[in-house]
């Protein structure tokens, strides 16, 4: 049996499961009902300073949904924690003292002024919690005031609130990034550079789901009109796992460790961000469309895939898919393939066809009686045929081998390795040294 | 309740009340709206799809499924009636196991196709319930076109021909328009009204006059004078009359036609009302048999017998129809065919021979059974019945080529009475439809 116990920058957890900070964790209740459950820890709903901020009192979520009513996506318009600051902390330090084999991360968002940071986290520390983390990322409502986005925007603020924070306590301190940045790496540079001891991503992305077409007011709607909101959700999982890869291959914050967030709903997901350089992974919303049973699922599923790779712990997976990202201009032009459609799987439904005549590069033919098949004079392997056949399997790419022709371009596959780089097209390039 | 279904004879009242509703009540209940979306998010949007050329009326299928996926089932509605005015009605009855449904790429790949039918029924009651007839009169042109049988051919013509501007008149020799549609097809395909229903709806095309209880070929309503009055006649008259059996003893009380004792129990008010035999047999091996069958079953007859002389796969009846008899404890056998009917008044037995297909066709091996029987439907085919003089028939029914033109000048003809495709009611639509654009083409010449 695959060990998944973590110990993420001195954080200990039985699993590399944390419920990530939101209304899963919002209060003692709920968090003791997730311990039970199996998670492995939680990051507390994020504390202010009070008076407590207030929620609306309509609709406060949007939903982008899939075939049969499937959530994939989810967008809310709920701030920080609206109970009292001493309440959160009360329960803090009663569900700690009870479960002290889990992780408690206390999340915080106070105004960026240091006398704020230096009034809240001795409270915090009192509670015997295990870190925080620094809620730089909500998108709404909390930015407006100065919180929230709208520091972790601007990478000077982050490493200053960073800094303080250091100052300040001995806990770890885990930073919280949002993704409505243009590039992710400049948080998480000041993160490192504030001495911060992790990242974790992706908060929620700027988001409107839906138009309410006869009101004409976004969804969610509160009294007929709507703001933005924050996404979240399977749907936001590709944007989240770039960003954690690109934090994870930055040479100035490869090391950084990093808690995956953003879109993890299996434990294929969390898997695919352990490869690309998280220590641990956070759920938010397939918790709150599932409930906390799915724990069951992530830690039998990871670890059972771990056992078939071979994997004895959770730190060995972790990072294992970095070095085979890469920039585009490093990608091997020499690598050909051609699509390659088995006839016995075909169901005949012509998806590729309509696919690559109307909007790739006619590389499909259809013949009378509905035989489809892969012209290689044409075929550029775009994969769009792959991607569209509802029988998984039935299309595959064909590698063509060292002295094979390209039908396409008439030119012999060559065995070495070749660029963008060194090629002929490129006006920057240099000579193949 | 006063008899039950072991009570001796040809009786009523076999069954309770709501043993007969629930019976009686829909085959394949409609969607509700998730059902729906769920049903219409497995259509793979196919490039040229197969089961549009499957369909004979060739509704784009795709584009209608993903018209409900995107939230506008009258949209779909539309694409639907376009091709096919009584898409409602063919969305219940259609035997889409061998039409559409059967060309689906997830019939291929699964073993379960997209429920085509179903979907289509979702879109066109969405849009009836909501009263809408979305078609408009072109301008008036003048003509006049008379239409001969209200059934879904003559329906279908009608409808299209008062789209392009003609006045049209519609006679049919039955009190109530839809043909088979109200008078054949099964209770349970079509329940609650619907083929009045529809060809209400049909109707508001406006442009339409309807002459009932009038019959071709009886007093001054004939084919010449119609063709003398109108600019151009269509024949929807379907098939009027029934095959008989060739055995000694049909005669005898208590074996009658299917087609009749059908008709009788789609305009029955009060099902309970109806007399059906405590041990029946159908002979026959088409959709007729199988709905006689299972509606006798369903009204309570203890023993159900479906003989076909044939063997199970050269039956005409689709394998989903052999199933649905078989479900509802009809019991099916095969490769027998008459020979006589037994009993003293009233039926009491009929005796079979065994056949066998040999390279002369079918013979009989000589070994006789016989089957208790009090009550004997015979649903060996229908046949053209009442064809105007002069027209050319071909096997048994009117010869047309391919856009419906009889052997005589302004007269066309489709459906069932017609060459060309199968007996069924999209067909007619489509032949309906197809004679309305030739006629009208040739009125606009
Ligand atoms: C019992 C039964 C069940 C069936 N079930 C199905 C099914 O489930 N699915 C399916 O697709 N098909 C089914 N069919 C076949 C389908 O009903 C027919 O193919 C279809 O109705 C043919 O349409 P039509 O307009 O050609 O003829 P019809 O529907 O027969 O209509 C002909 C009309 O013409 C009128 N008429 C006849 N003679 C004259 C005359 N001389 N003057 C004036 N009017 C006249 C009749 O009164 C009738 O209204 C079934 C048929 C039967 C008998
Ligand atoms: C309703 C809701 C409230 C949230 N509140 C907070 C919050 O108070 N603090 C915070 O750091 N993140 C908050 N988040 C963001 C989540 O912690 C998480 O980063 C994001 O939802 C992405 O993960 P997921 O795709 O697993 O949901 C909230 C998310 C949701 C859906
Ligand atoms: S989820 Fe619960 S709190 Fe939210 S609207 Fe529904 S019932 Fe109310
Ligand atoms: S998309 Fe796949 S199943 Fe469909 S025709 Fe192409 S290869 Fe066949
Ligand atoms: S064949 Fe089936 S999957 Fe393809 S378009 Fe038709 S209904 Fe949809």
């Amino acid at each position: 049996m695959a060990d998944l116990t973590t110990d993420f920058v001195g954080i200990k957890s039985p699993n590399p499961f944390w419920l990530a900070s939101a209304p899963p964790t919002d209060k003692e209740y709920n968090v003791r009902r997730a311990f039970e459950a199996g998670w492995g820890g939680v990051v507390w709903k994020t504390l202010g300073l009070d008076p407590h901020i207030v929620n609306v009192n309509g609709p406060r979520y949007g939903v982008v949904y899939g075939a049969d009513r499937r959530v994939l996506g989810i967008n809310n318009i709920e701030l920080i924690t609206d109970r009292p600051l001493k309440t959160n902390l009360e329960e803090i330090a009663r569900v700690k003292k009870d479960y002290p084999d889990r992780a408690i991360v206390t999340s915080l968002m106070v105004p960026c002024e240091e006398w704020a940071w230096k009034e809240i986290l001795p409270q915090v520390e009192d509670t015997g919690c295990d870190g925080i983390e620094l809620n730089f990322g909500c998108p709404h409502g909390m930015s407006e005031r100065g919180m929230g986005s709208a520091v972790g925007q601007v990478p000077e603020y982050i490493q200053m609130v960073a800094e303080w924070c250091k100052a300040n306590t001995d806990m770890p301190v885990i930073v919280k990034l949002t993704p409505n940045i243009t590039d992710i790496r400049y948080p998480a540079r000041a993160a490192k550079a504030g001495g911060a001891d992790a990242v974790s991503l992706i908060n929620t992305v700027s988001s409107i789901t839906s138009v309410n077409l006869d009101t004409m007011s976004p969804e969610p709607s509160i009294d007929g009109k709507g703001s933005h909101g924050g996404y979240c959700g399977q749907a936001v999982k590709p944007i989240a796992l770039n960003m954690v890869a690109e934090i994870a291959r930055d040479q100035e914050t490869a090391g950084l460790p990093i808690s995956g967030i953003g879109g993890v709903t299996t434990w294929r997901d969390a898997a695919e961000f352990l490869a690309l350089g998280a220590g641990n992974v956070q759920v938010c919303t397939a918790a709150m469309v599932y409930g906390f049973g799915i724990i069951k699922e992530l830690n039998a599923g990871l670890s059972g895939w771990m056992d078939d790779k071979g994997y004895a712990s959770v730190a060995e997976v972790t990072g294992r898919a970095v070095p085979n990202v890469t920039d585009w201009q490093y990608l091997n032009l020499n690598y050909i393939t051609k699509a390659r459609i088995d006839q016995d799987a075909c169901i005949k439904c012509g998806r590729c066809f309509a696919a690559c005549e109307d909007t790739s590069h006619q590389a499909i033919s259809m013949s009378e009686d509905r035989v489809f098949d892969v012209i290689d004079e044409e075929c550029v392997a775009c994969n769009l045929c792959i991607d569209v056949c509802p029988v998984e399997g039935c299309i595959t790419m064909e590698e063509l081998q060292p002295g094979d022709v390209d039908k396409r371009t008439g030119r012999v596959v060559e065995a070495e390795y070749a660029n963008w780089t060194t090629h002929p097209n490129n006006p920057a390039a240099k000579a193949a040294e | 309740m006063t008899n039950s279904p072991r009570t001796p004879g040809v009786v009523s009242g076999r069954l309770s009340d709501e043993a007969l509703a629930q019976n009686f009540s829909d085959l394949h209940p409609p969607y509700d709206g998730h059902e729906a979306m769920v049903a219409a998010d497995r259509c793979y949007f196919c490039h040229d799809a197969p089961c549009v050329t499957a369909c004979p009326t060739t509704i784009d299928i795709p584009l209608f499924i993903r018209q409900i996926q995107a939230g506008s089932p009258e949209g779909a509605a539309k694409t639907i009636l376009d091709q096919n005015i009584l898409g409602g009605m063919c969305a219940r009855v259609c035997p889409t196991e061998t039409l559409c449904e059967e060309a689906c790429v997830r019939e291929a790949a699964e073993g379960k196709p997209v429920e085509i039918g179903r979907l289509q029924r979702h879109a066109t009651d969405s849009l009836m319930a909501k009263g809408i007839h979305p078609y408009d009169r072109a301008e008036a042109t003048g003509k006049r076109v008379a239409v001969v049988g209200a059934g879904p051919a003559g329906l279908a013509c009608a409808h299209r021909l008062a789209m392009k501007g003609h006045d049209v008149v519609l006679f049919d020799a039955r009190p109530k328009p839809g043909g088979l549609n109200e008078y054949g097809i099964a209770s349970y395909k079509t329940v609650g009204g619907f083929a009045q229903a529809e060809v209400d709806w049909l109707m508001q095309i406006g442009g339409i006059e309807t002459v009932y209880d009038h019959r071709l070929g009886e007093g001054d309503l004939t084919l010449t004078g119609l063709a003398e009055t109108y600019d151009a006649v269509f024949l929807g008259i379907g098939l009027a009359g029934v095959n008989a059996l060739s055995a000694p003893g049909t005669e005898t009380d208590n074996v009658l036609d299917a087609v009749g004792f059908i008709a009788d129990l789609r305009q029955a008010d009060d099902l309970s009302s109806l007399s059906v035999g405590r041990s029946v047999v159908v002979i026959g091996g088409g959709m007729t048999a199988v709905d006689a069958a299972v509606q006798s079953k369903l009204l309570g007859a203890d023993e159900v017998t479906m003989v076909y002389r044939r063997d199970r796969a050269a039956m005409a009846a689709s394998g989903f129809e052999q199933d649905l008899a078989a479900s509802k404890g009809v019991r099916l056998m095969f490769n027998a065919q008459p020979v006589a009917v037994h009993g003293n008044g009233a039926v009491r037995e009929v005796e079979f021979e065994h056949t066998e297909s040999g390279p002369e066709g079918l013979s009989g091996t000589g070994e006789t059974f016989r089957i208790a029987a009090d009550q004997v439907f015979l649903a060996i085919g229908q046949t053209l019945e009442g064809a105007p003089e002069g027209l050319e028939i071909e096997r048994g029914k009117i010869k047309v080529d391919p856009s419906g033109r009889t052997s005589l000048a302004k007269v066309w003809a489709g459906g069932d009475c017609a060459t060309g495709g199968d007996d069924l009611t999209v067909t007619a639509v489509a032949e309906g439809r197809d004679a309305a654009e030739d006629i009208h083409q040739t009125l606009t010449a």
